[in-house]
């Protein structure tokens, strides 16, 4: 089956070529936008967050300076005297409670030895010796100081806001304890998403506001980022060299403000982003970190839904591709079997018309001879006449002999006529015909071989039959085929056909009927199809039926059979009468 | 058929046209011996030069001739003497041929091999119209 493989992998190739053509385009299409809509979508949500974060950033300083202000004005407005008296600490220290809700939660007055000497608050912490203790090292070297996050003598999370001021040339330290929980809140409530969140770490990686497990397993990734990173703040974070205040609480004028790091890391299979900022003049880092799958939420609706639409699209694409391919390849096979049969047919009808020139070429070249010798017979017929000479017995004998000479040369002459008028059956010009005579005609030239076939040839003409246009030789060639299917039907068992012309509903019929084999339904249904033959490989061409059929459907007629297996098949051939020609 | 009747008829002079030697010498005796006056000619020009010379009662011409083609030759013979008839035989199969010649003014056509009875009778009718 070379034929079915060419035309599959023409299918194939069809399929690929409008597949490829129409998915490069879509495919380009879609990673561009895909991937410039990503870009801008993701540029855009870092952007918001690196907002959010620089406003909190602000916050926090804000909440950090504005601490340390009050400590400041407290210092600036009252004596040592007065701040050492406990009492007015304790008032002080009411009434900022009393504005600020809890943010102060004691005040002191460390001297320059690091020994507590006035203390207002919840704690027992009158005369504590502070130092040993690392914040107020930090502390006295410093105009203004606020801690990192310590335990502390209380044993709680605290974190310290001091002041260093002179009185009368010696140092002291005015400090006050915020509240945790208070400064925690303020980080706490930066919420973005379902797992947006933000939290403080020092330099050293330690969290400065309460995290969850999850972020606490994240400090190794962000101590890396920030032993990367962290040179940048060093210089000037610390004001312990040059002695200028370390801490600007304007935001504005830090020069931290765009030191924004992002980035994206990933744990345990979540992936995240992550910004940072410098806080408190770079001793701490604000982190805001998210789930990327929740940061960018929207994009992955989005990228799930281009998918979706570029693998239905494709589908479809694939589909159409298939079904078209195969309709073409189909419309294509069809055609290529349509000239295929025309081709045939042309042959066939060229075979047939060289063997009817060369039949014609023949009858005619014997017709002389034949003509000749004729009419020497007529002369010797002549001359006889008046023969009185030749004995009367001989005489007889002799003319019985030109009699017999002549009967044959008519003999021959007819045949010679038939052979001449069946060579003429390849001219398809129309003319009006009087079907009997084609079918007299067909019968006669049909006799030998029915006789042989031990076929009876009946006939059940019409006389009165119009006469339709139409070429005889088609005709001819229709007929002689039905009819010669028929013999093959009946074989050499004998058996009867049985031609009948005669008028129906305006129409010729000519019905060719058999006492052969029939046929079944199965084969009944194909037997107009080119190429379909019940007959051994070599013996039909399977084209007699379909070509007296394509004649018959020209000429503006029908063929229908009609077959019982076993009883005979008839075949109805439906011509044409020309308007005006019924009787 | 009896000799008595056909010398009541008058001696025609008949062209008969046709170039199978034996066949046209055959019948050119046969309608001899029934009182015509056959000249034979066995090609066209041969025709057409006889004609030129002598006046002939019919014309009996075979339209398959090898050298020129009947219907020229029935032409020029119509041309040459339009009275004189002329019965066209032809083959089997050549009968568009044969209706041609009969538009040409041709009297009738026979098909060949011709019965020699029947070509008797159509001479006849051609000559006593």
């Amino acid at each position: 089956m070379e034929n079915a493989q060419y035309y599959r992998s023409l299918s194939r190739n069809l399929v690929s070529i409008v597949i490829v053509v129409s998915f490069t385009p879509l495919l380009l299409i879609a990673a561009l936008i895909g991937y410039s809509f990503e870009t801008s979508y993701k540029g855009k949500s870092i952007a918001y967050l690196k907002e959010t974060v620089k406003r909190n950033q602000q916050n926090i300083d804000v909440f950090l300076s504005e601490k340390l202000d009050y400590l400041k004005v407290l210092s600036r407005s009252y004596t040592f005297e007065e701040l050492t008296d406990e009492k007015f600490l304790a008032r002080k220290l009411a009434i900022l409670q009393d504005a600020y809700g809890g943010v102060f939660v004691d005040l002191g007055v460390v001297n320059s030895q690091g020994i507590q000497v006035a203390y207002a608050g919840m704690f027992k912490l009158e005369r504590a010796d502070y130092s040993k203790a690392e914040w107020f090292k930090t502390a006295m070297k410093r105009t203004h100081f606020i801690s990192d996050v310590f335990l502390g003598l209380r044993r709680s999370p605290h974190f310290i806001v001091s002041i260093k001021h002179n009185w009368r040339g010696e140092d002291y330290i005015l400090r006050a304890t915020v509240d945790f929980v208070q400064f925690n809140s303020l980080v706490e409530n930066v919420r973005i998403g379902e797992t947006g969140h933000a939290f403080i770490m020092n330099r050293a990686g330690e969290f400065q506001t309460k995290v969850g497990p999850e972020t606490e397993a994240n400090r190794e990734f962000y101590m890396a980022l920030l032993q990367k990173n962290g040179l940048k703040w060093e210089d000037g974070g610390l004001d312990a060299v040059s002695g200028v205040p370390s801490f600007t609480y304007s935001y504005w004028d830090s020069p931290y403000k765009e030191i924004i790091l992002t980035g994206e890391g990933r744990r345990g299979g979540d992936d995240f982003v992550y910004i940072m900022t410098p806080l408190k003049s770079g001793e701490w880092v604000l982190v805001f970190q998210q789930d990327k799958s929740d940061a960018f939420r929207d994009l992955r609706r989005a990228r799930f839904l281009a998918l979706a639409i570029l693998l239905l699209g494709g589908a479809s694409i694939a589909v159409t591709a298939i079904l078209v391919s195969r309709k073409m390849v189909s419309r294509i096979e069809m055609s290529d079997r349509e000239k295929e049969m025309m081709n045939e047919q042309v042959i066939e009808t060229g075979k047939l018309a060289s063997v009817g020139e060369l039949a014609a070429g023949i009858a005619h070249e014997i017709n002389n001879p034949v003509a000749i010798m004729v009419e020497e017979a007529g002369w010797i017929e002549d001359l006889l006449r008046d023969e009185t000479q030749m004995e009367a017995s001989k005489l007889e004998e002799v003319k019985r002999a030109l009699t017999q000479i002549n009967t044959q040369g008519e003999r021959c002459k007819e045949i010679t006529h038939k052979l001449l008028s069946f060579a003429r059956r390849t001219d398809p010009r129309v003319v009006e015909v009087n079907i009997n005579e084609v079918l007299e005609e067909i019968l006669s030239i049909s006799e030998q071989r029915s006789k042989f076939s031990n076929v009876k040839l009946e006939k059940n003409l019409d006389p009165d039959l119009p006469h339709i246009m139409a070429s005889p030789s088609e005709l001819q060639q229709v007929f002689l085929n039905l009819i010669n299917n028929s013999l093959d039907a009946i074989g050499t068992g004998g058996g009867t056909i049985t031609v009948t012309s005669r008028l129906a509903d305006d129409r010729l019929v000519v019905d060719v009927a058999d006492t052969g084999t029939g046929m079944p339904k199965a084969i009944l249904a194909r037997i107009f199809e080119p190429f379909f033959t019940t007959k051994p490989v070599g013996k039909g061409t399977g084209l007699g039926l379909a070509i007296c059929y394509g004649i018959i459907k020209k000429m503006g007629g029908d063929i229908t059979v009609n077959s019982a297996v076993g009883v005979g098949t008839t075949m109805h051939v439906y011509l044409p009468v020309p308007k005006g020609a019924v009787p | 058929m009896n000799a008595t009747a056909d010398e009541r008829m008058e001696k025609l002079k008949v062209l008969l046209v046709d170039d199978e030697k034996g066949y046209a010498e055959v019948l050119a005796k046969r309608m001899a011996l029934r009182g015509i006056a056959v000249s034979v000619a066995l090609s066209g020009t041969e025709a057409i030069r006889m004609l030129r010379g002598e006046q002939f009662d019919a014309a009996v011409l075979d339209l398959k001739l090898e050298d020129m083609d009947g219907i020229e030759i029935l032409k020029i013979f119509k041309k040459m003497d339009p009275a004189m008839p002329v019965i066209m035989v032809t083959g089997h199969g050549s009968e568009t041929a044969a209706r041609q010649g009969m538009e040409f003014g041709a009297f009738d056509y026979l098909m060949k091999p011709c019965n020699l009875n029947v070509l008797m009778e159509k001479i006849r009718q051609a000559c006593h119209r």
